[in-house]
């Protein structure tokens, strides 16, 4: 008996150390260089055929086919695209990394890009980039987060931007201006209770997502800049946001919602459904996507997002796309890539859907002149901002993240804590 | 001939017990050769994981990085003093308890309602144990649309009456812990009726000739008798309450006001909401774990006591 557990016990300790060896074969092999040097891929990239693995995130689902089924159509390789629920796709590409296993290609919520580019999970394309003679028009709120010492890892892939939208039928039924729109945030929530006081049934003022902390970085950091503040450090170790027009922020938004002009289910409002009713025609005016225009159904008035005192700006967000460091076929997909800065890819394709192109050169274009918003859209990117921290994800989007906790106190609660709070994400922010 | 019987003799006998001493080895590698298959999984499927855990408790393991190497005590450190730590244990043990008694109380009243009725014996069943079918996530999402304020068929009521389901801590406890009750009720319930079928009629036909009442045969005669199985569903519902998920994660996150994080989804979103740190989330598993046996053990020891009265 004994004999034979010793062997059992050296069979099992074989079997492991095979394992092992197994795991530690496919780690090296995961290490080696591509088949074909992204250096030698030439400014063009290979198209010989090969598929090109894909992942993107739900929310641009939609324009990620579209990129994809022109690139299929049109080149000898392939783009497979898997399209990962937002909320899984961290856990999704953390897990491919940690194994090895990441596509051939993949984008990231922008916000993320920093961190993921520190850890290593893109392939350095500067040589690639620099070859681009419009390099300089390419949207550099996404180039610069993903640049680190100096190296360049991401391209934009879609850029989303947010811009206030108002429903223009609305608007002049409560006898407001609907061609120009609210010129500050005062205004805005003017503008808000008149569409509010019409009583109409199941219409509301405005909406936001009060528990949904990147749709409230996406749509109330322009109010902060267009009053030309900042809202994080230059290094994202800092939080700013208890700045005094970050406070008027908080309190018009206080306001308006003590007032009841906005969207009672926007108190818990997640994420998912936190632009539903502006689209259903049921929400006067909101700060919105503008990847949405395009399914927007009814006619809408477009503007930069106005601070208190005025002006206009945008959060330039989206997702960057990059080569994964396990990409086997880099030289194929940085065919893919070149194709997308193209002016094909980015006109025909983006622009011809009513979205943002990513290179200033060409925001004029053929389709862009056919509707005015587009124009705005294209001119309010230039003055938009990307901000830039390692830490961003645990800061502001995480469901527990200390933002939310900032802007529920603020606006739900009685508003006192909003140094506290600010404390608290600053003390994730440079961790 | 005579002169060979001895050794002939003594050959057989040796062959014999040669043969006496053969099943017996056999026998051991065919057991373990049985084993081999379960044991074999118990390996690769608990054993190695369970090793993976408590090494990355200890390493510093970024979630995107993969292993940086050694990080003992910091971890654990991290993991208690994270910011929702307590609050998760606290509101974990709440939900517990209220779950536990709930359901436990509830699958019992239903278990005794089936066995009591004749007539409506095999629909009563059925309707309780229907909704086990439906995986638990499923049944999450069933309900995060009938509790949606938009969607749900409850808006008009809701708007009308203005409430909501899950906009406060309190509703949101108690909303996920309705589903919990609707999704598992029935299954107690089956365990339940198989406990109460394994008391003998004799028992209570003793009890009726004594004179007891139906609440005195209750207490006296049906509960002490289906201690086994009291201890089995308290024991399962515990540990499975200890551990929810699911039901959170779609139907609250965490919210409102972060009042609604389990022990669970705590390392849930430490490991891949944000901090993306394994290790810490590793070494709150570890707790957990330890945790977990140190409950159970308690609850087994509970039960046996209470038996050897």
């Amino acid at each position: 008996m004994t004999r034979i557990t010793r062997r059992m016990t050296r069979a099992t300790a074989l079997l492991a150390a095979g394992a092992l060896t197994v795991g530690l074969a496919a780690c090296s092999q995961g290490a080696e260089p591509a088949s074909t040097p992204l250096a030698e891929a030439g400014a063009e990239g290979v198209d010989d055929g090969s598929t090109l693995t894909l992942w993107t995130r739900a929310p641009l689902e939609k324009q990620a086919n579209l990129l994809v089924d022109a690139y299929n159509a049109s080149h000898e390789n392939q783009v497979e695209l898997t399209v990962v629920p937002n909320d899984d796709y961290v856990a999704k590409v953390g897990a491919a990394a940690g194994s090895g296993g990441l596509p051939d290609l993949f984008a990231a919520d922008i916000v993320y890009v920093p961190n993921w580019v520190k850890q290593g999970l893109f392939q350095d394309i500067t040589a690639n980039i620099d070859g681009f003679d419009f390099k300089d028009s390419i949207n550099q709120g996404h180039l610069s987060a993903g640049t680190l010492d100096g190296e360049e890892y991401v391209l934009p892939f879609v850029l989303d931007l947010s811009m206030m939208f108002w429903n223009k039928e609305l608007a002049t039924e409560a006898g407001l201006d609907a061609e120009a729109g609210p010129a500050n945030l005062e205004e805005y929530a003017e503008w808000a209770k008149a569409i509010q006081a019409l009583n109409k049934p199941d219409t509301y003022g405005t909406a936001t997502g009060l528990n949904c902390g990147g749709c409230l970085v996406f749509t109330w950091f322009p109010s902060v800049w267009a009053d030309g503040e900042e809202v994080l450090s230059d290094d994202g170790t800092e939080s700013l946001l208890n700045s005094d027009t970050a406070k008027d922020v908080y309190s018009t938004w206080k306001d308006l919602w003590d007032s009841g002009a906005v969207l009672p289910s926007s108190q818990d409002e997640a994420g998912p459904t936190w632009t539903a009713g502006f689209t259903e025609g049921k929400v006067g005016l909101q700060f919105y996507p503008a990847t949405l225009l395009s399914s927007t159904p009814f006619d809408v008035g477009v503007a930069g997002i106005p601070g208190p005192k005025g002006g206009g700006s945008t959060f330039v967000g989206g997702d960057g796309i990059g080569i994964s460091k396990d990409s086997k076929k880099a030289a194929q997909a940085w065919n893919f890539l070149n194709w997308l800065m193209s002016e094909d890819a980015q006109v025909q394709v983006l622009a011809k859907d009513n979205d943002v192109v990513s290179r200033s050169d060409l925001a004029d274009n053929e389709y862009s002149q056919k509707d005015p918003r587009l124009i705005t859209i294209n001119e309010v990117a230039g003055h938009g901002d990307t901000p830039v921290a390692i830490n961003f994800q645990q800061a502001f989007n995480a469901p527990s993240s200390p933002w939310l906790t900032l802007v529920r106190n603020a606006v739900l609660g009685d508003g006192d804590s909003v140094d506290a709070d600010n404390d608290e994400i600053t003390a994730v922010l440079s961790q | 001939m005579t002169a060979t019987l001895p050794a002939e003799a003594a050959e057989a006998a040796a062959a014999s017990a040669r043969r006496r001493r053969h099943p017996g080895r056999r026998g051991a590698i065919t057991g373990w050769l049985y084993a081999l298959p379960t044991a074999l999984f118990v390996l690769l499927l608990f054993a190695l994981p369970l090793l993976l855990v408590l090494q990355m408790s200890g390493s510093d393991w970024p979630l995107l990085g993969g292993n940086q190497g050694w990080n003992f005590p910091e971890n654990y450190q991290d993991a208690v003093s994270n910011r929702f730590f307590w609050d998760s244990v606290l509101f974990t043990l709440k939900y517990t308890i209220l779950t536990t008694i709930i359901l436990l109380a509830l699958s019992l009243g239903l278990a005794l309602l089936v066995q009591e009725s004749t007539r409506w014996k095999g629909l009563l069943r059925t309707s309780f144990l229907v909704p086990s079918a439906l995986g638990l996530a499923s049944a999450s999402l069933l309900f995060y649309v009938l509790y949606s304020p938009i969607a749900g068929p409850f808006a008009g009521l809701m708007k009308a009456w203005g409430f909501t389901f899950l906009g406060t801590p309190d509703g949101a406890l108690w909303s996920t812990i309705f589903l919990i009750v609707w999704r598992y009720a029935g299954f107690y319930m089956l365990l339940m009726l198989v406990g109460l079928q394994g008391i003998p009629d004799d028992v209570y036909e003793a009890a009726r000739i004594d004179g007891a009442s139906r609440w005195q045969t209750f207490r006296s005669v049906t509960l002490p008798l289906l201690r086994p199985t009291l201890a089995l569903t308290t024991v399962l519902c515990v540990t499975g309450s200890l551990l929810a998920f699911e039901q959170f994660y779609i139907l609250t996150k965490g919210g409102p006001d972060n009042s609604t994080i389990t022990i669970v989804q705590l390392i849930y979103s430490v490991a891949f909401q944000g901090q993306n740190d394994l290790g810490v989330a590793g070494a709150l598993s570890v707790i957990v774990l330890l945790a977990l046996i140190v409950i159970n053990i308690a609850q087994i020891r509970a039960f046996n006591r209470k038996a050897e009265d």
